[in-house]
């Protein structure tokens, strides 16, 4: 490339540079969606060209399947001008396209084709098609069963977390109470409380909501708290000056200042709460991707396992994902840095 | 005598103040501090009062006092014969950072004494004239992050004058402004103080901005503050910065803080 002064740069190094790496250009940005066409190709191939060592009634699909998601890579590439967002989309995703296209390529290979790992143990790609094509009902049974208790378990943990974290960190008197407690209780992971839990409560689905809620309840009431105290008392002297009363002060200063704090304890309420649903399930609530995965265990089901694995982690970034929604929807004002 | 003229021109606007032989004190580490000793101030209804003093001396817990923020040791304060014990937004503050809540826009942070009062659904009109009043209507759905300081400032002073306080008390509210921003600032607020007549208190440890902006000068002593001396400004708005009478005043009053060497 010529270096060039600003004088001509301006008025003439414009068109000059265009040309040559025009087509540059053109080539870096489709060159990686047509290697991601040709990976999910290899895959489909991959799936079709060698005989299964095993008996998977999947095998034929997952290769056809394959050379569908080719082609879109490839004609969604070559005309992502005329696709808008979802062209500039796949541009942008296109590296992962490729990296997963080998991916299923190599365990295709080394597990239906060749077998080069262990097979009960490590089942190939289209016998978890298979799962979940054929045992569909079973396995949205326990997604439903699984988002029930853990839905209700997180709500009630952190709404009651929430509630005492903003008593405790606006009442010195609840403060007074709750605060040893909280001390004593609140580091116990929820686990431990399991034994317990499944023969106080009436049922094993109380058991786990309440563990759940526990699980969820100590981050929040912690987090709340702690916002809620390191509120500046600025703006309660402004609050005050302009005539509000103790019931504004903590729900229109208090709470939303404590916003961000009250955030991160339901993020990290969420993670903990997740490590107790699944063993709840798998201990005693009979229902359950927990307790799927245990029922799939029983039976060498390897397959089914990794299906539900492969479900649960989808569920559990969905559900951080939607929090972290809601928290930059609600918390705008501290994003930005436009200064005007 | 130009400000009584103005509170009789326009009635209720302002309010007399009158803050009698307060003494205040703090407790720190059991020890006793004396920030106040004794003051009695009595100030007219729309009456411009500057308070100076050296930093650290206690104007700004006698300020406190008169927004009823705090409660002082001894004396009392009166906003027009009815003793002050509690905030009221007659009586608004602005201090000396914007103190803006950053979860509201520029709106809502002016709404806030009205929503507080739970007179917005019927006055929302009031917030968007203090908007027009420091020229910010067209951030109405700023967020505070995205102001400048002196912006913020005015937001400050409209979120204030959104609730026609009869008192305005500022505490250095122009202080970490640049000094542009700050001389077209105070010139806004005489303006603001002529058009709607409220009685002002001003703390300052700027001699010249006291004697630009101010009808009456009160210079305080080094800690426990006492009145050292109330001067009066005879002149009239707008004032010039190198008008020789203020000049003569600005080297007295910085004689009485014990700063004549430097001048």
């Amino acid at each position: 490339m010529s270096t060039y002064s600003l004088s001509d740069g301006l008025a003439s190094g414009a068109p000059r540079l265009s040309r040559a790496p025009l087509l540059a250009n053109w080539l870096r940005e489709t060159g990686v969606g047509v290697l991601a066409s040709i990976a999910w190709i290899g895959f489909g191939l991959s799936c079709l060209w060698w005989q299964d060592v095993g008996d998977w009634s999947r095998t034929h699909s997952v290769g056809i399947a394959a050379f569908i998601v080719a082609a879109v890579a490839l004609f969604g590439t070559l005309g992502a001008d005329y696709l808008g967002s979802a062209g500039r989309g796949l541009r942008k995703r296109a590296p992962w396209l490729v990296a997963l296209g080998a991916f299923l390529t190599l365990w295709e290979v080394a597990t239906a084709k060749f077998a080069w790992l262990p097979l009960p143990f490590f089942p190939p790609p289209q016998s978890i098609v298979e799962v979940y094509t054929d045992d569909l009902p079973k396995l949205l049974d326990s997604v439903f069963a699984s988002v029930k208790l853990q839905l209700g378990g997180y709500l009630v943990g952190a709404t009651i977390g929430f509630l005492t974290g903003v008593s405790i960190g606006w009442s010195h008197a609840v403060g007074y109470w709750v605060h040893p407690v909280l001390r004593f209780i609140g580091p116990l992971p929820a686990t431990a409380w399991l034994p317990i839990a499944f023969f106080t409560f009436p049922s094993s689905w109380s058991a786990s909501t309440f563990l759940i809620a526990l699980a969820t309840g100590f981050p929040v009431t912690v987090l709340t708290w702690s916002g809620v105290a390191s509120v500046s008392n600025a703006y309660y002297d402004v609050a005050r000056t302009l005539g509000a009363k103790p019931s504004f002060l903590v729900l229109k200063v208090a709470i939303p200042a404590a916003l961000p704090h009250v955030f991160v304890g339901l993020f990290m309420g969420l993670g903990a709460s997740f490590a107790v649903l699944v063993v709840a399930e798998m201990i005693g609530v009979k229902a359950g991707l927990g307790w799927y995965l245990q029922w799939a265990q029983g039976w060498a089901a390897y397959a089914n396992m990794y299906a539900a694995l492969i479900v649960m982690s989808l569920l559990c970034s969905g559900a951080i994902t939607l929090l972290f929604s809601i928290r930059d929807r609600l918390l705008v004002w501290q994003k930005g840095t436009v200064k005007w | 005598m130009v400000a009584l003229a103005q509170a009789i021109a326009r009635p209720a606007a302002g309010a007399a103040l009158d803050i009698e032989q307060v003494s205040h004190a703090f407790d720190i580490d059991g020890a006793e501090l004396p920030v106040l000793s004794d003051v009695s101030i009595s100030v007219e209804p729309g009456e411009f009062v500057a308070l100076l003093g050296p930093s650290g001396c206690g104007k700004s817990t006698l300020l406190r006092l008169v927004a009823g923020l705090d409660k002082p040791r001894s004396g009392t304060l009166r906003e027009d014969e009815s003793r002050i014990n509690s905030p009221h937004p007659s009586r608004v503050v602005v201090f000396q950072d914007p103190t803006l809540f950053p979860w509201r826009s520029v709106w809502d942070n002016v709404a806030l004494g009205l929503e507080a009062q739970g007179i917005l659904k019927s006055q929302r009109h009031r917030v968007d004239d203090a908007l027009d009043l420091v020229g910010l209507s067209s951030f109405r759905s700023a967020y505070p992050h995205q102001l400048s300081g002196g912006m913020a400032q005015r937001v400050a002073l409209a979120r204030a004058l959104v609730n026609d306080p009869k008192i305005l008390v500022l505490d250095e509210p122009l202080g970490k402004l640049d000094s542009l921003t700050r001389i077209t600032m105070q010139a806004e607020l005489v303006s603001l103080w002529q058009r709607k007549g409220f009685t002002t208190l001003l703390v300052t440890h700027d001699a010249e901005e006291a004697l630009v902006l101010a009808n009456r000068v009160i210079v305080f002593s080094d800690r426990p503050a006492r009145v050292k001396a109330d001067i009066r400004v005879d002149r009239p708005y707008p004032r010039h910065r190198g008008d020789p009478y203020l000049a003569d005043l600005r080297r007295q009053i910085l004689g009485l803080l014990g700063l004549d060497a430097t001048w």
